[in-house]
């Protein structure tokens, strides 16, 4: 039996009738055709899934769409204002922190994240921090200068 | 990765989340964080999964009296973050902290977690060495007990059919009192292989006051109690404490299997006692 | 008018942020997944819990009644399809018929047994579920050398001892080496499976357009080409009429440089529904079905002089081949022969590869495909002489290397290694760790009762592949570079990227040599309908190879530009300069644009030209490169619980010409990490059927952010004489030099306790393990 649900992904409202069973990630991807998140793993530990749940960085394989009713989703493709891109983003684009690029939406989201709670992180903390989100491309490194960088950039 | 059909409800009450958990083939849901998982792999099928985020009461933290009343809906970055939860009760904030990574923190609860009865989840360590109690509410009414009587083996509770896990409730920390958790992460799952939690208190320079949670080893989490009465009395010197910990996995059956044997995690056990043990008394006034 | 920016800054050696980044860093890159074709619909696999069994019935019926569900086929409707290849050849190789779906028996566990296809992923899967299947188990051998021990459970009943080959090679009288030898080490080495699990598992979409006859198979792959020709071969479908679409792969790491039964059945499924049809890989299905790297047991005796003169090597390598052969399957373990004397000038060793076949999915190539293997192997039981003999690790090495006056040196394994500089590598590697003070410290630490270690691995590898005649389908690479009318550029490169790059490190050389902007620049890959034939990516050849093409193609294209150049500036006294020609007496030039819009509107050609600015190089390569390196790992070993800290890594690499510094440090850092994996985590588990034990992330340990320290990554540039670019290639070097250093490094730790070997992946148990025994 399908339920309606209304959730603002992006900050565009949507509307829709989806099973129960139907995964967040999958709505978004599907259904609203957002494929920025991606599917890595089965057992919700790599993270490629990340998006933002009512400001929360939570894996979107792990949540079902059902459970997003009145709440407010943000994904990597929501995080830059217009036609520009979010510090995160670009740092990342400068410090070379993704090569294959299919983990980098979700860790951009949980790097996101990390900022903005500890706002001047030490390595050991971006490490730390990024426990949720497989990279088997670049080695983490150049992805730890990113978030140092980004880190600073929010700051100013 | 793709769960079999159900159906679902979001109640905005207790009572109505237990007149829809009355029905046969309806399952709580609380963050999903072990639930989902175990559905998308098929290894259960509820018929209706009965949502408990839009109920209030389940998310409050309060202190009421020497205790906290911690909902249970509150999230683990909740506890982990919550200045109260800090301050009052580090031991469970230290606990919470070290649960799986960010995003399960942030979606993860302590209900959900106590219900779902893990042997190798991170909370019964320190729930057990903080003796602390679980609150029920069912059809019949409102129970309370310890949380060292409700988990009973793996992933089995002693919760009744259509009872509800409403909460967690933990003493307020005494001043003075040193705690850690130490955990030996399972480096794939992020699951501790063993974590010891210690509690410890100090009069006049001596061990006054013991309580340490294992989990991970064995079945279920347990009280080292043979530890915790070697250490009553000590000075805390670390042969001492290594001494006193050399009995932490006695007479529990270790698990076993490809990430630890049973002879390695007992031995593990032992190590993070001493270490859970050491650091406390370094944090104890 | 041209809008071609005419200043020409140098790109090359340069940091330069990637072309590639903005459409992954946005989410608007286009994986396998993303791509929707109208009426496509989606295909669930379903596959064989048990390794080795006899599958008695198939029941469809159930799945057939599910709404959603349009068709279930199994081993028995497989008609016009042939079966999953192997590429090499080698003297007595035993290649099993491989079909796409299982056949009556299944030989690992997720053997496709049947697919299910329906109108929407979830109802397949449902679909799947319902599919009834009843199996007699077998007994089965996950253990390559039990495979080969007599009464072992046959994998194929027709082969009853396992052996799926045998590969011979040697060199110069071993015996005489070894009974001259005044000291002989012998040690037996584990180098278990990993799994390459590249962040995007595998996924293929088959398209058969049957009005046409026309295939187009987009797959997330490493060789669209060789794949296409494959394909199309096994699917009886003439090859101009099928297309192979690279989208953005996430990652290979050599598992995607093959072909698979996935990839073909979508095309049959696709065919058989006159549809698109989609399957992607879960990635449980990958632990089970996509193939692994390493697999070995090693045998290793090393004669040597008392002053530490290796004199012959002896390796008998087990190699886990898995019940069937892929594309390169037995091909991997042959280059750890070629590469088994590493950096060190001794000729004379005598190899013996015995492929064994086990109930398991096959291995194949992951990242270093062999030389890893060898590198481990020659830098583990260099490390056992040293210890043996009272010799310094560094010093056993430096008495041992090739010296640069030796260069190009032929190796007794029937290789001629280009260039190099091994002791000055290992030089800087020493410095920078600052050795001498180290050791001091492990002394004063040893004492105080800790256990820290430093293990050094030197490596050299086989890189570039390569000449045609070693290679299973030709070794060069291919270019097209197009100079619009605009004076743009488009190089259609027939390599195939999934990370490293090359969009911006062509675009780099591309601009630099035709001194136009960056900007002005595009790199196309990937799809076989526009792309000439090409090889694709694997072995670190893109820029080594795929480069090279691209630029003999460009200097064809200046040949061109020079006449028009002439023709336009009325004197053949001109020369090409910073993206223009230029009349060297007067200083007058003519922009490449000019050029472009001059040649294609072509009011007057230059005698003998043609209109147009396109030129195609096919590049064969002389050699192959051999890039090298030295890395240093300092650890701390904790007695208590056995785990093992990296305290420092230092790794100096070579990797002859360096295009973009930030790419090449990621490469080392990403294969460094694999590395770590493998020395520290990584182990593919199955029990002794072939019963997989861990099959998923909760039970592989695929390291984390925090698992990886950080790593000074430094360069020596030695050029390639092979390659006009003098590029020697990099995307393997770290998976190469990480885990021998690392374990010597432990070993070095333990090595006053008596510990002389521990074997891959060193968990805390495993070391705690060790210690205690030791200590007792």
């Amino acid at each position: 039996m399908k339920h309606q649900i209304t959730v603002t992904v992006n900050g565009n409202r949507h509307t829709a009738d989806v099973e129960p069973r139907l995964l967040l990630i999958h709505f978004l991807r599907d259904t609203l055709f957002l494929t920025g998140p991606h599917c890595g793993c089965e057992t919700s530990l790599c993270g490629a899934c990340t998006v933002s749940l009512d400001g929360l960085a939570v894996k979107s394989c792990a949540v079902f769409a059902v459970q997003c009713d009145g709440r407010d989703v943000v994904t990597i493709e929501g995080i830059a204002k217009e036609g520009g891109l979010h510090p995160v983003q670009q740092c990342f684009w400068e410090e070379h922190g993704l090569q294959c690029g299919f983990c980098t939406p979700g860790m951009i989201m949980a790097s996101r994240q990390l900022i903005e709670r500890n706002p001047d992180p030490t390595d050991a903390e971006i490490r730390h921090g990024l426990e949720g989100n497989l990279c088997r491309c670049t080695g983490y490194q150049h992805i730890v200068t990113a978030v140092r960088a980004a880190a600073a950039l929010e700051r100013k | 990765m793709i769960s079999q059909e159900f159906d679902y409800a979001a109640p905005d009450t207790v009572q109505a989340a237990l007149e829809l958990l009355a029905e046969p083939g309806a399952r709580p849901l609380a963050g999903g964080m072990s639930l989902i998982p175990l559905m998308k792999l098929r290894l259960t099928a509820p018929e209706k999964l009965v949502d408990l985020r839009r109920i209030p009461s389940l998310r409050s933290i309060r202190r009421e009296g020497a205790f906290l009343h911690i909902g249970a809906m509150v999230t683990h970055y909740e506890l982990e973050s919550a200045p109260l939860i800090r301050q009052e009760c580090p031991l469970l904030a230290a606990s919470a902290a070290a649960i799986g990574d960010v995003q399960i923190r942030n979606s993860g609860t302590i209900g959900g977690s106590v219900a779902h009865a893990d042997p190798a989840a991170d909370y019964p360590a320190g729930l057990l060495a903080l003796e602390a109690r679980v609150h029920l509410t069912g059809p019949t009414g409102e129970r309370e007990m310890a949380f060292e009587e409700f988990v009973l083996d793996p992933f089995t509770t002693a919760i009744e059919p259509g009872e509800l896990v409403t909460a967690v409730l933990v003493p307020v920390e005494d001043p003075g009192t040193g705690v850690y958790y130490q955990k030996h992460p399972q480096p794939a799952s992020g699951f501790p292989m063993v974590g010891v939690a210690a509690r410890i208190r100090r009069q006049n320079g001596h061990i006054s006051f013991a309580r340490l949670g294992v989990t991970g080893l064995s079945g279920k989490g347990y009280r080292a109690r043979e530890v915790e009465a070697r250490l009553i009395g000590k000075a805390g010197a670390e042969a001492e404490v290594k001494d006193a910990a050399a009995a932490t996995a006695d007479g529990v059956e270790a698990s076993s299997d490809i990430h630890a044997s049973a002879a390695y995690r007992s031995h593990l056990a032992c190590v993070a006692a001493a270490r859970s043990i050491l650091r406390s008394l370094s944090a104890a006034n | 008018m041209s809008t071609v920016t005419t200043e020409t800054p140098t790109y090359v050696g340069k940091r330069i942020k990637r072309k590639e980044d903005p459409r992954m860093i946005t989410g608007t890159a286009t994986y396998l997944d993303d791509i929707k074709l109208p009426n496509m619909h989606f295909a669930a696999i379903v596959r064989s819990q048990y390794a080795a069994a006899r599958i008695d019935r198939i029941d469809t019926s159930a799945a057939l009644a599910l709404p959603g569900v349009v068709a279930v086929f199994t081993g028995a409707d497989l008609e016009g399809v042939g079966n999953v290849p192997c590429g090499v050849s080698l003297p007595g190789l035993r290649i099993p018929p491989h079909p796409i779906l299982a056949q009556g028996r299944t030989y690992f566990v997720g053997h496709p047994v049947a697919v299910v296809v329906a109108n929407d992923p979830y109802l397949a899967r449902d679909g799947a579920e319902l599919v009834e299947v009843e199996y007699t188990p077998q007994p089965g051998v996950s253990d390559p050398e039990k495979a080969l021990e007599p009464g072992a459970p046959a994998v194929h009943p027709e082969w009853p001892d396992n052996v799926a080959f045998v590969h011979k090679q040697e060199n110069g009288d071993v015996d005489a080496a070894f009974a001259g030898a005044e000291v002989i080490v012998k040690q037996r080495m584990l180098q278990p499976r990993v799994v390459a699990n590249p962040m995007e598992a595998r996924g293929a979409i088959g398209d058969y357009k049957s009005a046409e006859g026309t295939l187009t198979l987009h797959s997330s792959t490493q060789i669209p080409h060789l794949l296409r020709s494959i394909a199309a071969a096994v699917l009886g479908v003439p090859e101009h009429k099928m297309r192979v679409i690279a989208p953005e792969v996430g990652g290979g790491f050599g598992c995607k440089a093959d072909v698979y039964a996935e990839e073909l059945l979508v095309c049959f499924l696709s065919r058989k529904l006159a549809r698109p049809v989609k399957w992607v890989e879960g990635r449980r299905e990958h632990f089970q079905a996509t193939s692994q790297g390493r697999g070995h047991v090693d045998y290793y005796e090393l004669a040597a002089k008392r002053d530490g003169t290796i004199l012959g090597i002896k390796l008998k390598i087990i190699q886990d081949i898995g019940s069937h052969q892929q594309l390169l399957t037995p091909l991997i373990p042959t280059l750890s022969v070629l590469m088994l004397p590493g950096l060190y000038r001794c000729k004379t060793f005598r190899a013996e590869v015995v492929g064994a076949f086990t109930n398991c999915f096959p291995t194949d190539a992951y990242r270093g495909a062999g030389r890893p293997e060898a590198t481990y192997g020659i830098e583990r039981i260099v490390d056992c002489l040293a210890v043996e003999l009272g010799i310094d690790a560094a010093e056993i090495r430096l008495k041992n290397f090739i010296e640069p006056q030796e260069f190009p040196f032929s190796t007794g394994t029937g290789l001629i290694y280009d260039s190099g500089s091994y002791a000055a590598t290992l030089g800087i590697a020493l410095e920078t760790v600052g050795y001498a003070a180290l050791r001091e410290e492990q002394r004063a630490a040893r004492a105080a009762g800790r256990l820290m270690g430093i293990g050094i691995a030197t490596y050299g590898e086989i890189c570039a592949f390569g000449p045609s005649p070693y290679t299973p389908a030709g070794g060069w690479e291919s270019a097209t570079v197009r100079i619009e009318p605009s004076g743009q550029v488009t190089v259609h490169t027939g390599i195939s990227p999934h990370g490293q790059g090359e969009e911006t490190t062509f675009a780099q050389i591309a601009a630099d040599e035709l001194g136009v902007s960056m900007d002005d620049v595009v790199i196309v890959h990937g799809d076989t309908a526009i792309v000439q034939y090409g090889i694709g990516t694997f072995g670190s050849r893109g820029t080594a190879v795929g480069g090279t093409a691209m630029f003999l193609a460009i200097e064809e294209l200046k040949k061109k530009i020079l006449k028009y150049g002439a023709m336009l500036l009325e004197t053949e006294e001109v020369e090409f300069s910073a993206g223009r020609v230029v009349c060297n007496k007067t200083g007058a030039s003519v922009t490449v644009a000019q050029i472009a819009a001059a040649s294609y509107r072509a009011l007057k050609l230059p005698p003998g030209t043609e209109p147009g600015l396109v030129a195609t190089s096919f590049w064969e390569p002389t050699n192959f490169t051999f890039p090298f390196g030295a890395h240093i790992v300092v650890t701390d070993v904790d007695p208590d619980t056995g785990e093992v800290k990296i305290t420092r890594y230092v790794a100096v690499d070579d990797c002859g010409k360096i295009i973009n510094p930030l790419i090449v440090a990621g490469q080392i850092h990403g294969g460094v990490a694999q590395g770590i994996g493998q020395a520290l985590y990584e182990q593919m588990s199955y029990d002794e059927n072939g019963q997989i034990l861990s099959g998923e992330f909760t039970d592989y340990a695929m390291p984390k952010a925090a698992n990886i320290p950080f790593i000074e990554s430094l360069h020596t540039e030695t050029p390639s004489p092979v390659n006009p670019l003098g590029v020697k290639g990099v995307g393997e070097a770290g998976a190469i030099g990480a885990p021998p250093a690392i374990v010597n490094s432990v070993v070095d730790a333990l090595s006053h306790l008596g510990i002389r070997h521990l074997d891959m992946p060193l968990t805390p148990e495993k070391v705690w393990t060790a210690i205690q025994g030791a200590r007792a």
